[in-house]
């Protein structure tokens, strides 16, 4: 569980970029921070494990203050992928890149061996096993940095902006793996610009805006709502915007899914021909 | 007359196992708004590279076939002419910052060409209230956030006003009201000052009804090219696994229940809402 308490955070320039957030995110949870650039969600989530501790308030990470606690105590538990994987890739190999961890947590050589090939599989990597991170795209260089975290199954995952340069099917295999994680009540909290994965994932959504927590609710309710996604400079899914357009009709303005939309359409359209 | 032109264009980077852009001939028109999309390494940036001469300059490799630029063969200019006519925002915005300031970044386009002081001062002012970060112009790059940085990269390449701009994957940091905005800025400059847009993009719903041409990659070749509707609703571009938009998605689905929605393949919110409104009694 993660407890934040009344944060606030100072960068050493004076920016005051949290302003009091409080939230509770409990084991099991799978929440999306979402918010305008600057907002604060980023320094927010560095706080999770420990990176940057509060100027003022506290974090606790199931029932432990960050700041007692070595961030290398917290990275065993707490796994966190960068916005920018660049900041965080550094070894010769792809195959080196995942395993590291893994060493570093003491893990034995065939498990190892094991979880690297799992995660390989599970990035679409297996091909670059050998390559080195720096000669590869984008894209590419994210699922390692994704891969290098997922490998060593934390009980609690932070991902900052997962889905950036991942085509279609990437995104539908990293919801999958969300899907399964929470399943087996892991916590996953991503940050994230990408409304439509969002919409994909449905899960627990935050918005965040000038350093300010200013909505918390289910992705169906806070996607749906024009006005407060405006304040937090998002925009609704598509599918959502079609329904808003469409309320004048008598149609639910709450759909995010294009096949729930595609039922709904189906009744009413087979209502209409009787 | 062709803005931008390959000619089976193949490139292997250095120590590459293979190639990463594959017998590539493709045209891009003057003033044309094109959308190169594709699968995560199917050779979208190297692609990009080859058009502002990074690749052969910068990457060595092997290049085989023919690329020009703004009537400029590019294997034969130095990147200092090229960047002239071709401006790229780069995929990682960190890569493409470097000075003290965001305002000085933004400068320094406009000094290598040698716009004089007080054009240069407009100009900068200009690009940095276009892309929202005027009041942050005095700030360290490493000091922003990654949206802020993006945006950054977005205005010190727009200050230049080059004949050409490549946009490779802009607005991934960007939140989706910032996104929205910043592609409306780039459609009007399209537009109004005939500036061609190349633009990398895996998001399609924010950018689909902007744009004339589309081309996609898939393993380092070019597997569809031309017109957007055509391409967006065939049954290849959702197989390669292209995001389509949830909008073009819905009228697909819809169309295989036998719904009738017309012919005219929808890219956006309001093009959907529309049709449907057709068929829906109030
Ligand atoms: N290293 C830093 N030093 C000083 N100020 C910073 C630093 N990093 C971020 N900031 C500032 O703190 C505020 C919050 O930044 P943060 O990175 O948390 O935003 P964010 O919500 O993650 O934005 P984005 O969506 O653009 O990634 C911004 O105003 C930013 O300019
Ligand atoms: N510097 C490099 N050296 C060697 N190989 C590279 C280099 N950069 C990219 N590659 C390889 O070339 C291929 C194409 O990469 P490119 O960056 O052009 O893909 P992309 O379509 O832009 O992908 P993404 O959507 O993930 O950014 C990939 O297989 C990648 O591994
Ligand atoms: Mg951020
Ligand atoms: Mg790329």
């Amino acid at each position: 569980m993660i407890e934040v308490k009344d944060v606030h955070f100072t960068y050493p320039n004076g920016v005051e970029a949290l302003k009091g957030v409080s939230l509770t995110i409990n084991n099991g949870e799978f929440a999306a921070i979402m918010g305008e650039n600057g907002a604060g969600k980023t320094t927010l989530v560095k706080h999770f494990n420990g990176l940057l501790k509060p100027t003022k308030g506290s974090v606790l990470v199931d029932g432990v203050d960050t700041r007692k606690v070595s961030v290398a105590t917290l990275a065993r538990k707490v796994g966190f992928v960068f916005q920018n994987p660049d900041t965080q890739l550094f070894s010769e190999t792809v195959e080196e890149e995942i395993a590291f961890a893994l060493k570093n947590f003491g893990f034995k050589e065939n498990i190892i061996k094991r979880r690297v090939t799992w995660a390989l599989n599970l990035l679409g990597l297996v091909q670059y096993r050998k390559t080195s991170p720096f000669m590869l795209s984008g894209g590419e260089r994210k699922r390692v940095a994704l891969a290098s975290v997922l490998a060593w199954n934390p009980k609690m995952l932070i991902l900052d902006e997962p889905t950036i340069g991942q085509d279609y099917q990437q995104k539908e295999k990293l919801r999958q793996f969300i899907m399964q994680m929470k399943a087996q009540r892991r916590t996953i909290i991503i940050v994230t610009h990408d409304v439509e994965f969002v919409a994909e994932c449905n899960p627990r959504v935050l918005l965040m805006r000038g350093g300010r927590m200013v909505t918390d609710g289910e992705a169906r309710k806070v996607l749906t709502n024009p006005e407060i996604l405006t304040q937090a400079s998002v925009v609704p899914p598509q599918i959502a915007q079609i329904f808003i357009k469409l309320s004048d009709l008598g149609l639910p303005k709450n759909v995010i899914d294009v096949y729930e939309a595609r039922e709904i359409l189906l009744s009413v359209l087979e209502e209409q021909a009787k | 007359m062709a803005i931008i032109e390959t000619k089976n264009l193949t490139y292997t980077y250095p120590g590459g196992a293979k190639p990463s852009v594959r017998d590539v001939s493709v045209k891009i028109e003057k003033g044309e708004f094109v959308l190169v999309t594709g699968p995560s390494g199917c050779g979208k940036t190297t692609l990009c590279r080859c058009f502002n001469g990074l690749i052969p300059h910068f990457y060595q490799g092997e290049l085989k076939g023919e690329v020009t630029a703004a009537g400029l063969k590019v294997a034969e200019q130095p990147i200092c002419e090229l960047a002239k006519h071709v401006g790229l925002v780069f995929q990682n915005p960190e890569n493409q910052l470097f000075a003290l300031s965001v305002e000085k970044d933004v400068a320094f386009g406009l000094e290598n060409l040698g716009v004089p002081r007080e054009e240069m001062r407009k100009r900068v002012d200009w690009a940095l209230k276009l892309t929202g970060i005027y009041d942050l112009r005095e700030r360290a790059p490493h000091e922003l956030s990654g949206g802020q940085q993006q945006r950054a990269a977005i205005a010190s390449v727009l200050a230049m006003q080059p004949e050409v701009i490549v946009l490779d994957e802009p607005t991934s940091f960007l939140d989706p009201l910032g996104a929205k905005k910043i592609f409306e800025v780039i459609y009007e400059l399209n537009r109004k000052l005939g500036i061609t847009t190349v633009l990398v993009e895996h998001r399609l719903d924010l950018t689909a009804k902007y744009v004339d041409h589309i081309i996609i990659m898939e393993d380092g070749k070019v597997v569809l090219d031309g017109e957007p509707r055509e391409i967006l609703s065939s049954k290849e571009a959702r197989l390669i696994g292209v995001g389509i938009p949830k909008a073009t998605r819905l009228y697909q689905i819809l169309q295989k229940d036998r719904v009738k929605l017309g012919n005219a393949v929808p890219l956006s919110s309001d093009e959907m809402s529309a049709l449907l409104r057709g068929v829906l009694k109030a």
